[in-house]
């Protein structure tokens, strides 16, 4: 076989300059940013570098940023799941208004919802001063963290999930049915398998959305040194004072950790994907 | 495991259909569900299998004497054959196989090792050995139905229930498979309803064709009877080619042909018509040659009458015969009919 027969011809042209634009538009968008972020650090000696990031204020808003964002991020797939489920599946009264309502957490400025929160959660907020009885404290508490990051990152579960739920072939549920499967067997042997790609799809926006959150987390959660400092909270401050090396060798610290997760999240996608469709 | 149905009806908001539908499926038997689409079959196979519900007030479902009308699908001892399979993507083909068996309550579940026999036994009864490890998505379209009816009967079901099995399939597999699924059924001897709109599949393998038209039963009889006795215009023109012809006509030379009940038109099939040349007193229909289609194993002639010029009436002839006659687009030629059938009222179809 010669070379020319091996190289199949393309009906549509145009790859050439396509890739190029958008090779070209991610490194201006993208990568630019990025490496200017790993420029500034490098003028930090590796020992500076190293105790800025691990500063014991610092470590404890890595846990705190990572932890809450994972936890919000797993609390939105549980409910984000119910949630689409009931969208997709019955038709009530309303539906297309608390469909529209799904999607408030990704329009709404996140400073506004960041108020909003702490308002109603303070304690002498609505839900608050329900809560304060019970020994509950959301706002100005990790807790509070944890509730504006779900905020934000519900439509993002809710939104990778509908269309997959609606494509859904009822025939799946109903051979399982005459095969004698019970309704629970059925969700979890035919039905969940099929959501799992979307569903970790999902969670790895919202986990992704709430680890670079900013604007919602600063009102609710107190910013209190040790206990309520998320990372980016950490890097405004540097910022504040001037200190751009540090703030960027914290970014890049959460540049490479979040990649890293996401990295492996998409992994697991792909593979559970793989395995329905191949 | 007979299956009789009893003045089921089913209405979708305005839509009915199924109107007053009463039928008995003997033990045993392939049977197939025949007709247009929208016609009602696949609705009433699904109230059969217990997932549509017919309206309420309306008749009764039994298996073999005991009333199934209100029992949901699991518990009915039914497989179900979907057109597009619905296989679990996730599964490999074994699991597929043993799905049925595995969600069993413990009790009744047979141990791994069983299954894992009897998943092998089905394979091989659907012609799939050393596929157990493969993902649907791996298969071929056939294979696909194969193993989608190896789920099926891997739960013992009292009645196979099959709908459209083989609609998604290219032409090919399909008569494969239907010839197929015919000696599998001379194998297990299962009560088998299947829904088609293909007539030619009906005819070839089910034991008895149930006709369906608009949410209605028109014909119930072996594949003979209803080709050979179409009981209404309908089912005449659903099963197989058929012309209309407008009476009277001088191409019934028999009387006793047909029976006349001052009907309008006459049934006739392709197969029954004669050609015979214009000469020495043969008496017909007279009509004008226009198409012939010799590719194939008989050759098939369009005429029009002379008599009704819009008229279009196609004959079959050996092609042995249409070299005899010499006949040229345009010629004149006798139409002379073996059988036909006059109906009394005349349907709108």
């Amino acid at each position: 076989m010669n070379a020319t027969a091996s190289t199949s011809r393309r009906i549509l042209p145009g790859f050439g300059l396509s890739l190029g634009f958008t090779l070209t538009y991610l490194g201006l968008i993208v990568l630019l940013p990025l490496s200017a972020a790993f420029l500034k650090t490098a003028g930090l000696t590796w020992d500076e570098f190293w105790t800025t990031i691990t500063a014991p204020r610092v470590l404890a808003s890595y846990r705190l940023s990572f932890g809450a964002s994972l936890a919000a991020g797993a609390l939105n797939a549980f409910f984000g799941l119910l949630v689409a489920w009931v969208l997709v599946r019955y038709p009530f009264p309303g539906r297309k208004l608390v469909n529209a309502l799904v999607d408030l957490p990704f329009a709404l400025p996140t400073a506004v919802a960041g108020i909003a929160l702490t308002a109603v959660y303070a304690e002498n907020g609505w839900l608050g001063g329900l809560l304060r009885p019970l020994g509950v404290k959301v706002a100005f508490n990790e807790l509070g963290v944890l509730v504006a990051l779900t905020f934000i990152g519900l439509p993002f579960v809710v939104r990778t999930l509908q269309p997959v739920l609606e494509e859904l072939e009822p025939e799946l549920e109903e051979a399982a049915a005459t095969l004698g499967a019970s309704r629970w067997q059925t969700l979890r042997r035919v039905i969940f398998p099929e959501l799992l790609p979307p569903l970790l799809t999902g969670f790895a926006l919202a986990f992704a959305r709430a680890l670079g959150e900013y604007g919602s987390v600063v009102f609710i959660s107190g910013n209190m040194p040790m206990r309520t400092e998320i990372t980016p909270l950490l890097i405004i401050t540097k910022l504040e004072q001037y200190d751009y090396r540090g703030a960027t060798a914290l970014a890049v610290v959460m540049l490479v950790a979040s990649f890293a997760l996401l990295l492996l999240i998409n992994t697991l996608q792909k593979w559970s994907d793989w395995r329905t469709r191949s | 495991m007979s299956i009789e149905v009893q003045n089921i009806r089913k209405t979708f908001g305005p839509f009915t259909a199924l109107d007053n539908v009463s039928l008995r499926v003997p033990s045993g038997r392939l049977t197939a569900l025949l007709g247009p689409s929208g016609s009602g079959k696949t609705t009433l196979l699904r109230i059969m299998a217990g997932l549509e519900f017919a309206d309420p007030g309306s008749g009764r479902i039994q298996f073999h004497g005991a009333d199934v009308t209100n029992t949901p699908a699991g518990q009915r001892g039914v497989g179900f054959v979907f057109q597009h399979y619905a296989l679990f993507r996730h599964m490999t083909v074994a699991d597929n196989i043993a799905f049925g068996l595995n969600v069993r309550p413990r009790r009744e579940r047979p141990s791994p090792a069983e299954i894992r026999t009897r998943v092998e036994r089905l394979l091989a009864l659907v012609q799939l050995e050393g596929l157990a490890h493969r993902l649907p998505t791996q298969l071929s379209g056939g294979q696909r139905q194969r193993v989608a009816l190896a789920r099926a009967l891997a739960v013992e079901p009292k009645v196979l229930l099959l709908d459209e099995p083989f609609g998604a399939l290219d032409a090919k597999v399909r008569k494969e498979l239907r010839r197929w699924l015919r000696r599998l059924h001379e194998e297990v001897h299962l009560t088998t309803v299947f829904v088609t709109h293909d007539q030619e599949e009906a005819l070839e393998i089910a034991d008895e064709v149930v006709i369906m038209n608009q949410a209605r039963v028109e014909q119930v009889g072996t594949p003979q009877a209803v080709y050979d006795h179409p009981a209404t215009p309908f089912v005449y023109e659903f099963l197989g080619n058929v012309n209309r012809l407008q009476l009277p006509s001088r191409g019934f030379a028999q009387a006793e042909a047909f029976d006349v009940n001052g009907g309008r038109f006459a049934y006739v099939r392709p197969h029954d018509i004669e050609l015979l040349p214009v000469q020495d007193g043969f008496d017909g229909e007279l009509a004008q040659l226009r198409t012939v289609h010799t590719a194939g194993s008989v050759a098939r002639v369009t005429c029009t009458r002379h008599h009704a010029a819009d008229e279009i009436i196609e004959a079959e002839v050996s092609r042995q015969r249409l070299t005899e006659l010499g006949l040229q687009i345009g010629d004149s030629v006798l139409l002379r009919m073996r059988r036909g059938r006059v109906f009394a009222e005349d349907f709108a179809i």
